[in-house]
C-alpha cells in the first residue's frame, strides 16, 4: 500500500459526498411562502389549536417582527429571506392515529436508507421512536408501554390538545418568546416536535428518541421540544437528524426546553447530521437552535452532542442551575469539513448554592471550515461554592481551516472555583510515527487518534446512539475514523 | 488645528494630516460603550461625566523631595518627567549623546527627526480604536526615545507623569514613541501618579518599535488614588529575532484600562506579556491584550494574575490570533484570579483564533480562593491569619514578580504588594 498521508486524507475528505443525500417524493401539503399574521393563524388552525395557543403564537410573531437577526456569531452566510420560506409542510398521508402499516411505503424506504428501520428499532433496540418528517409525527411506537408508567411521550401538537395544563405551565418558561430572534420565530411558527413528561419518581425504562428530517425543498423546519422531568424522575432522550441533499439553503430553527424538577435527571443526546453542503460550500442547512434546560434543587441536566452536519451551526445548549446542588454537564464533538461553519458551545448559569458544571468540548476542523467554541460560565453572587470545569480542545487538519475559542467567564462570588483550559493542535507527527513504528498504517493511526480525541464525549452517549454517532463521524471524516 | 498654533507643535503637514484624520475618525466613532464587544465589561460612563480641562494653563512646579518616592531613585536612570502634561526640565534627565531620550514635542520641531517620525509615528496605533484616535488628535507631549543599533543602554529610562491637582478636573493625553534599533537593549519604567484628590483621566498612547534582535523590557506601574483613571494604549511591533516584554502592575486607580497589542513582523520573535492586578474598594482594572502572530516560528507567553478584594472588578480579555502563515507558532496564555471580597467580580474572556494547523496554542483560566488548609497550616505554626493570607497571596503573584529584570524594581514592587496587602513581609525577594 502506498503511503497514506494527511494530504490524501484531506483530499478524500473534500471529495467525500454526503451519503444520505436523497430525496423522497411524497405529496406535501405545503403553505404558500411568506410569513405574516395570517400564516401564523393558519398554522394554528391547521393544528386545530385552542385560542390561547393562537394568541401565544401571534404574540411571539409580533415580538419577532421587532427583533433583528443576530450578527455576533463567528459565521458568514447569506441571510435567509424569511418571506421566501414555506412555514408549513406535512406529508399528505400523515395521520397521527394510523398504525405503521398505513405509513407511506416510500417514507418507510427513506427510513430504511437512513438505517433506522422502525421494525428493527421496535424489536431489537427497545427505543421508542417518535418520528418527525417535515414537521408532523407520522409514527409513534412504544406509546403504550410508556403509558403504563404514566409517561407522556407524544407530538407537541397532540400535547397541546390533550394536556394543555402542562404545556401552558411550562412552555416558554425556559426559552421565553423574547429570548432571541430565532426563538421568537420558532415560537410563532413551530409546527411540531416532541413532548415528554415523566411523572414523579418514575425512571423511564427506555431511551426516548426522535428523528428529525427536512424533506420538502424550500421549507423551514421549526421543531419545538419540551421535556419535563417531575420530582425524582429520570429520562434519557435522544435526538438525531439527517437531511437530504438540497441546493437551496434550508433553515432549521428549533427550540428545546428541558425542565428538571427537584431531584430529577435529564440526559439529552443529539446527533446532528443535516446536509452540510457540497465540497464547494453550495447548499446545506442553516441550523440556528436554542436549547436550554433549567435545573431545580438536586437535579441534573446533561447535554451530549455530536455535530457533524449543517452548513452553518449556531447552537448553545445551556443549563440554568437555579436549584441548590444542581448539576449541569455539556459534552460536545463538533466536526466541520469543506466550507462548514460551526459556532457552538454552552452557557452554564450558576444561581444556586453548591452548583456544579462540567464542559468538555472537542472541535475537529478539516477542509476550509471554521469551528468556534463560544461558552459562558456565569456565577451569580449567591451561588456559594459553585464549581466549574471547562475544557475545549481543537484539532486542526490542513492549513485552510480555523479553530476559535471565545470563552466568557464571569464570577461574582468569592467562593466559586472555576477552571478553564483550551488547547489547539494538529495530529502530531510523533504520534503518527509511534503508531507506524508499531505496524499501524497512517490511515488507521489517524482514525485511532481522532477516536481517542473524541472518546471522552462518545463515551457519554447511550449505547444505542454511540453506534449511530460513530457512523456519522465516519461520513464526515471518512478514512480517518475506524 | 487651533492648538497647533499655540506654538507647541510644528505644523508639519504629515503630522497635521494624521491629526486631522484621527479627529474625524473619532467624531465618527465616539466613545466606546458597553455595547461594543471590546468594552463589554468596562463602562466609561462614570469617567466621562466630568468637565475636563484639556489644556493646562500654567506650568506647575514640584520639589523633588516631595515626589522622590515615586521614582526608582536607588539607581541611576534617565528620566522624562511631565507635570500636568507639561515637560519638567528640572526633574528630568534627558540625553542626545549617542541616542535620543527627549520630548516628542521637541522631536516634532526638529527636521533631523522627521524621517524617524514619518516612518514610525502613528503607524501601529489602532485606527479603529476611538480612544487612540482621540489621543492622536490632541496629544501634545510625551517621551521620544530613539536608540540606534548595537546600543545597550547603561541604565533604565523612567517616564513619569505627575498630576498636581491645580486644575479641578483634567484630561491628560501623553504620547510616547519608542524606537529601538537592531541589536539594542533598553529597559523602560513608566508611571502615572496623581498628587491630589482631584479628578484626572489619562489617555496614554505608546508606540514601541523593536527592530531585529533588539530586546525591550517595559514596566508599567499603576498605583494611583481613587480619583485617577487611566486608559493606557500600548502598541508593540517586533521584527525578527527580537524579544519584547511588557509587565503591567495595577495596584490602584478608579478605572484602569490597559490595551496592549503585539504585532509580529518577522520570524523567531518572542513576546512576553505579564501582569498583576491587586485591587480593593471599588477599583476596576481591565486588561485587554492582543497578540497577532503573522509569521512562522514565533512564540508568545502571557501570564496575568489578579487578586480582587472588597467590591473591586477585574476584567481579563486576552486575544491570540494566529494567521494562516504563522505555522510553528507557540502561544501560551494563563490567567489566574483570586476573589477575596464578597462583592468582587471577575470577568475573563481568553480568546484564541487560530487559522494555522501546525501550532501549539493553549490558554488556561482559573478563578478560585486561598487554600484553607494552607492557611490553617501557617496559623498552627504561629503566623497570624492576616500575615498568612498575605504570604499566600504574595506567593500567588510571585511568578510574575520574578520576571522583573531590574533588582531594585523587583524589591520596590514587592514593597508595593506588601503595602497593598496591608502587611510588612519582613523580607526582600
Amino acid at each position: 500500500m502506498s503511503k497514506y498521508t494527511e494530504d490524501d486524507l484531506k483530499k478524500e475528505l473534500e471529495t467525500q459526498e454526503y451519503e444520505y443525500g436523497f430525496y423522497t417524493d411524497i405529496e406535501s401539503d405545503t403553505f404558500p411562502k411568506g410569513l405574516n399574521e395570517d400564516i401564523v393563524r393558519a398554522i394554528s388552525k391547521k393544528k386545530n389549536e385552542p385560542e390561547w395557543m393562537t394568541e401565544w403564537r401571534l404574540d411571539a410573531f409580533r415580538i419577532w417582527e421587532s427583533m433583528e437577526e443576530p450578527e455576533w456569531a463567528n459565521v458568514n452566510y447569506k441571510k435567509p429571506n424569511f418571506q421566501d420560506i414555506a412555514y408549513y409542510s406535512a406529508p399528505k398521508a400523515a395521520d397521527p392515529n394510523k398504525t405503521l402499516d398505513d405509513v407511506d411505503p416510500e417514507l418507510l424506504e427513506t427510513f430504511k436508507k437512513l438505517g433506522i428501520s422502525i421494525d428493527e428499532q421496535k424489536r431489537l433496540s427497545g427505543v421508542a421512536v417518535d418520528i418527525v418528517v417535515d414537521s408532523v409525527s407520522v409514527a409513534t411506537t412504544f406509546k403504550e408501554t410508556l403509558a403504563e408508567k404514566g409517561i407522556l411521550f407524544m407530538p407537541i401538537s397532540e400535547a397541546i390538545q390533550e394536556h394543555p395544563e402542562l404545556v401552558k405551565k411550562y412552555m416558554g418558561t425556559v426559552v421565553p418568546k423574547t429570548d432571541n430572534f430565532y426563538a421568537a420565530l420558532n415560537s410563532a411558527v413551530f409546527t411540531d416536535g416532541s413532548f415528554c413528561y415523566i411523572p414523579k419518581g418514575v425512571k423511564c425504562p427506555m431511551e426516548l428518541s426522535t428523528y428529525f428530517r427536512i424533506n420538502e425543498g424550500g421549507t423551514g423546519q421549526f421543531e419545538r421540544t419540551l421535556v419535563i422531568a417531575d420530582e425524582s424522575s429520570y429520562v434519557s432522550y435522544l435526538e438525531g437528524c439527517t437531511a437530504p441533499s438540497r441546493d437551496e439553503n434550508q433553515l432549521h430553527a428549533a427550540v428545546v426546553e428541558l425542565i428538571a424538577l427537584d431531584d430529577a435527571e435529564i440526559k439529552y443526546s443529539t446527533v446532528q447530521n443535516w446536509f452540510p453542503g457540497d465540497k464547494d460550500g453550495k447548499g446545506g442547512v442553516f441550523n440556528f437552535v436554542t436549547k436550554r434546560g433549567i435545573c431545580h434543587t438536586n437535579s441534573k441536566i446533561s447535554w451530549t452532542q455530536v455535530e457533524t452536519g449543517s452548513a452553518v451551526t449556531w447552537k448553545y445548549p445551556s443549563c440554568v442551575l437555579k436549584g441548590n446542588n444542581s448539576v449541569g454537564e455539556f459534552y460536545s464533538i463538533a466536526v466541520t469539513n469543506n466550507y462548514q461553519q460551526a459556532d457552538t458551545g454552552t452557557k452554564m448559569i450558576h444561581l444556586g448554592k453548591n452548583t456544579k458544571s462540567t464542559i468538555i468540548s472537542k472541535g475537529i476542523s478539516a477542509g476550509k471550515s471554521q469551528n468556534s467554541y463560544r461558552g459562558l460560565v456565569q456565577i451569580g453572587s449567591r451561588a456559594e461554592n459553585a464549581r466549574n470545569f471547562s475544557q475545549c480542545d481543537s484539532l486542526l487538519m490542513g492549513n485552510k481551516c480555523g479553530a476559535h475559542t471565545f470563552p466568557y467567564i464571569e464570577s461574582k462570588n468569592k467562593s466559586a472555583k472555576i477552571e478553564h483550559e483550551a488547547t489547539t493542535s494538529k495530529i502530531g507527527e510523533d504520534q503518527l510515527f509511534y503508531c507506524n513504528q508499531r505496524g499501524i498504517d497512517t490511515e488507521k493511526a489517524i482514525a485511532l487518534i481522532v477516536n481517542g480525541f473524541s472518546k471522552e464525549v462518545l463515551n457519554k452517549l447511550p449505547m444505542e446512539f454511540a453506534v449511530e454517532a460513530q457512523k456519522l463521524l465516519e461520513i464526515s471524516l471518512e478514512g480517518s475514523v475506524g | 488645528m487651533v492648538f497647533e498654533n499655540q506654538g507647541k507643535l510644528d505644523l508639519d503637514s504629515n503630522i497635521h494630516t494624521i491629526r486631522t484624520e484621527a479627529i474625524s475618525a473619532f467624531e465618527k466613532q465616539g466613545f466606546p460603550t458597553k455595547k461594543d464587544e471590546e468594552w463589554k465589561y468596562t463602562s466609561l460612563k462614570n469617567v466621562l461625566n466630568h468637565d475636563y480641562s484639556v489644556f493646562p494653563k500654567a506650568e506647575s512646579a514640584i520639589e523633588f523631595k516631595d515626589v522622590k518616592k515615586y521614582f526608582l531613585h536607588e539607581i541611576e536612570s534617565y528620566k522624562v518627567v511631565f507635570i500636568d502634561g507639561v515637560y519638567s526640565s528640572f526633574l528630568s534627565s534627558t540625553t542626545h549623546d549617542g541616542y535620543d531620550i527627549c520630548l516628542l514635542s521637541a522631536a516634532l520641531k526638529k527636521p533631523k527627526y522627521k524621517i524617524v517620525l514619518d516612518n514610525y509615528f502613528n503607524t501601529i496605533a489602532d485606527k479603529n480604536n476611538s480612544i487612540t484616535n482621540l489621543n492622536t488628535a490632541f496629544s501634545t507631549e510625551g517621551a521620544y526615545i530613539n536608540i540606534p543599533k548595537n546600543t545597550v543602554l547603561p541604565r533604565p529610562i523612567q517616564i513619569v507623569n505627575f498630576y498636581t491637582g491645580n486644575e479641578k478636573e483634567i484630561l491628560l493625553q501623553p504620547r510616547n514613541l519608542v524606537v529601538v534599533g537592531e541589536n539594542s537593549h533598553v529597559q523602560i519604567i513608566e508611571r502615572h501618579q496623581s498628587l491630589s484628590d482631584n479628578v484626572v483621566l489619562t489617555n496614554a498612547v505608546t508606540e514601541i518599535f523593536v527592530n531585529k534582535k533588539a530586546i525591550v523590557d517595559f514596566y508599567k506601574i499603576q498605583n494611583d488614588n481613587e480619583n485617577a483613571s487611566l486608559i493606557d494604549n500600548t502598541f508593540v511591533q517586533q521584527k525578527e529575532h527580537s524579544i519584547a516584554s511588557v509587565s503591567t502592575f495595577s495596584f490602584g486607580g478608579k478605572l484602569t484600562r490597559n490595551n496592549l497589542e503585539f504585532y509580529h513582523e518577522g520570524e523567531h520573535i518572542e513576546s512576553h506579556l505579564n501582569g498583576i492586578s491587586i485591587l480593593d474598594k471599588k477599583q476596576h482594572v481591565d486588561n485587554h491584550t492582543l497578540v497577532k502572530h503573522q509569521y512562522p516560528n514565533c512564540e508568545s507567553f502571557e501570564l496575568y494574575k489578579g487578586i480582587y478584594d472588597d467590591a473591586s472588578t477585574g476584567v481579563f480579555n486576552g486575544k491570540v490570533i494566529v494567521d494562516q502563515e504563522a505555522q510553528k507558532t507557540n502561544a501560551f496564555q494563563q490567567n489566574n484570579n483570586i476573589l477575596i471580597g464578597d462583592k468582587a467580580t471577575i470577568n475573563a474572556k481568553p480568546q484564541l483564533e487560530i487559522f494555522a494547523d501546525d501550532v501549539k496554542c493553549s490558554h488556561g483560566c482559573t478563578i478560585g480562593q486561598l487554600d484553607d488548609s494552607a492557611l490553617f497550616y501557617m496559623q498552627s505554626r504561629g503566623i497570624p491569619a492576616k500575615e498568612a493570607k498575605a504570604l499566600l497571596l504574595y506567593a500567588f503573584g510571585n511568578e510574575v514578580v520574578e520576571k522583573i529584570k531590574i533588582p531594585e524594581l523587583k524589591s520596590r514592587i514587592t514593597k508595593l504588594i506588601a503595602n497593598k496587602l496591608g502587611v510588612k513581609l519582613g523580607f526582600e525577594m
